[in-house]
């Protein structure tokens, strides 16, 4: 964990007159929040390893808007994407990679309509497209023949069919994968979509996390493995409810394949 | 009086169609009341959906036993119709089995049609009791009580009732063809009705006649009671769900709509060389629409519409709900069935003034609570779920759009995130200025 993570931001790039394959979009979560700050990381040392040539919008990245418009603010939305679609057609982005399902959604799907027409992929895939490439190795170490059940991100899931990708990286790593009963695109979402993030909930018998984590406990896994930095928090609060949190982690399938790595 | 079966006949099924019509045209009406919608250029994925969804139910199995009884009563109503089509030409001409000389065919189609009846009416029952005594969950929600529980046992019943006539019919008419009586040419096959011929053995032709007319009318007028009911009911889904499959999303679910009026204002404001003072264009488009979002039916589309009107209140929305199964009051299923009874109410409002006239009324807060609204993950599962292609989410965010930027009645908590996000770029009190902080922690 010493080495130290080459992150080039755009600005950067554009000054030395190069242009990356990739821009990598952090996002918010993966900015401030402590958790997925690791999982931003561990997607970085993979970038680096592979030597991906990527770059990072720094101080010029925003909100996606995500969640101004399911909240129902769509001028705020609009208002940041076209700001965030200004700074990127500005750099001449071709390709985004994101390990938030909900900037991934938001840039891939409505983004276009307002002028941004960029070639998106969730981090997942794009592991899997450099596995393909032979620019990643993935194999189990640490992780092989784990119990890891895989939580189906909805903005990943259903909103986007992508359901393969990051299982298939499970795969790679040698776990046995479990399924919980409610899986791929009739997985339980985890309560935080729709911009539940950010508010309390509506009274009733149970919180959503609590009763996605309780199915995920019911696998038995070792590892709760999720491909979204918000699934990520609810499950995590999710387990230390049940008290689990000494036998069960919850981890990004990024920092599974880092790990193994002995990145 | 030769004749006064067939007027009567003609009578009634001019009265049949003629008040359906009467009905679905006030259906078209009151989905016209949306607002219309650009369905792009995906034709060819339309038609596919239409099949694949509508027509080859391939929604519905994911349960697979209701999937599977749903099936048998589906291709039981499509393939007895053609039974219906004989009984009319038949009611008109005076004829009797008009398409008996078919020979061998017609016996195969009545063999089938008699299979099919039979396995309607144990599909039929199993859905009665799961209803009714196995009491299913989702057929329990609290919006399922009164009518809405009534209304589905109602079809039940007719579906019994139909099929039971159609039965009696034809083993009374397989009696007389036996006894050899006049006009009841033997022909058709009854693999299923033999089994019922004998219960009127040693009828009279006279009595025999009677059960045969009397079941063939009451199947024919019951067919057409039943077809105006269909308006009265949820079961509408019968003739909307291929339209509704046509006109569903063909988007990725995530993708939700980019308003358009939004986006030139926002161009407007982010364009130096913008005049805000500038006189509009004249002959210009039409100005900004009054409102934002939806808080009654009229600001929904067509689309959304049509969706209501083919709810048939299956509850799979519900079940897949992740608010709805950790208590919270929003149940999609609940928004489709307010929806229809609004649009209802505004179409019969209608009828009665001419046209629309204020009631003090409106869909969001008298029908839906801020409450359902607000409990949505947007988690698409309703979507999934749906047999039929129906959004309910659609008409949440729409209604979320109307609260928050016409009303400003977001939460607390919400409006701060968005506050955060305006100022500073993110949901969360952080400065934009440290978003690449993380390199170095």
């Amino acid at each position: 964990m010493s080495e130290t993570l080459k992150v080039p931001t755009m600005a950067q790039m554009m000054a030395e007159g190069k242009t990356p394959e990739v821009l990598f979009w952090v996002g918010c979560a993966g900015s401030f929040d402590d958790r997925a700050k690791k999982i931003t990381k561990a997607f970085v040392k993979l970038l680096n390893n592979a030597g991906v040539d990527f770059a990072v919008l720094g101080t010029e990245e925003s909100c996606t808007g995500d969640p101004a418009k399911r909240a129902g603010n769509e001028f705020l939305f609009q208002m940041q994407a076209m700001t965030n679609i200004e700074v990127m057609n500005a750099y001449e982005i071709k390709k985004v990679v994101t390990a938030c399902p909900h900037c991934f959604n938001t840039i891939k799907n409505e983004y276009p309509g307002l002028g941004g027409n960029y070639e998106v992929m969730h981090h997942t895939q794009f592991l899997k497209s450099l596995l393909n490439e032979g620019r990643l190795t993935v194999n189990g170490g640490t992780y092989k023949g784990k119990k890891i059940t895989f939580h189906d991100p909805c903005y990943l899931g259903r909103a986007n069919a992508i359901y393969e990708a990051p299982r298939d990286l499970l795969k790679k790593l040698e776990v046995e994968l479990v399924e919980m009963k409610r899986c791929k695109s009739r997985g339980l979402c985890c309560g935080a979509g729709g911009a539940q993030m950010f508010k309390e909930p509506e009274p009733g018998t149970k919180d959503i996390n609590i009763e996605r984590t309780e199915e995920a406990l019911e696998t038995k896994p070792e590892i709760i493995a999720a491909g979204c930095p918000f699934c990520n928090t609810m499950m995590t609060d999710g387990v230390k409810n049940a008290e689990k949190e000494d036998s069960v982690q919850v981890m990004d399938v990024a920092e599974m394949i880092a790990n193994a790595q002995d990145l | 009086m030769e004749y006064l079966p067939n007027i009567l006949f003609v009578i009634a099924l001019v009265l049949g169609i003629g008040y359906f019509t009467l009905n679905i045209r006030k259906v078209i009406r009151n989905i016209k009341l949306g607002r219309e919608v650009d369905y792009g250029d995906h034709n060819k994925e339309r038609w596919g959906n239409m099949a694949r969804i509508a027509m080859g139910q391939s929604k519905m199995v994911v349960r697979p036993v209701a999937g599977l009884l749903h099936f048998v009563v589906y291709i039981g109503f499509v393939v007895i119709n053609i039974e219906v089509l004989e009984i009319i030409i038949d009611g008109i001409f005076g004829t009797h089995r008009i398409f008996a000389f078919l020979g061998g065919l017609y016996d195969f189609l009545i063999g089938t049609f008699e299979i099919l009846a039979l396995l309607v009416l144990v599909g039929v029952i199993v859905f009665w009791i799961r209803r009714n005594v196995q009491r299913i969950k989702r057929f329990m929600s609290p919006e399922m009580k009164g009518w809405p529980k009534n209304d589905a046992n109602i079809i039940l019943y007719f579906e019994v009732v139909l099929m039971v006539l159609f039965l009696t019919m034809n083993a009374a008419d397989l009696n007389l063809q036996q006894l050899g009586a006049a006009h009841y040419t033997a022909a058709g096959s009854y693999p299923v009705s033999s089994f019922i011929a004998p219960l009127f053995e040693g009828m009279s032709e006279s009595s025999l006649i009677l059960l045969e007319r009397t079941a063939w009318w009451l199947h024919i007028i019951g067919i057409l009671i039943f077809l105006n009911y269909l308006y009265f009911s949820k079961h509408l889904h019968i003739l909307l769900a291929f339209p509704n499959t046509f006109y569903g999303k063909v988007t990725p679910k995530g993708q939700f709509a980019n308003l358009e009026a939004v986006t030139n204002e926002v161009k407007l404001m982010m364009d130096p060389n913008a005049d805000p003072f500038a006189a509009p264009d004249p002959g210009a488009e039409e100005e900004t629409p009054a409102k934002f979002g939806a808080s009654d039916v009229m600001d929904l589309s067509r689309t959304q519409l049509l969706n209501a009107y083919t709810c048939t209140e299956c509850g799979r929305c519900t079940s897949e709900c992740p608010a709805n199964q950790t208590g919270k009051k929003l149940s999609p299923r609940k928004i489709m069935m307010d929806t229809r009874d609004r649009l209802q109410e505004v179409g019969k409002n209608i009828d009665k003034n001419g046209s629309f006239q204020e009631d003090g009324k409106q869909l969001l807060g008298d029908y839906i609570t801020h409450e359902e609204i607000w409990a949505c993950t947007t988690c698409n599962a309703c979507v999934e779920a749906c047999p039929v292609s129906i959004d309910p989410l659609s008409i949440i965010m729409d209604m979320r759009q109307y609260l928050v930027m016409e009303q400003s009645a977001a939460s607390n908590e919400l409006n701060g995130a968005m506050t955060n996000i305006e100022n500073n770029g993110a949901p969360w009190p952080y400065n934009q200025m440290d978003r690449l902080n993380w390199v170095n922690e």
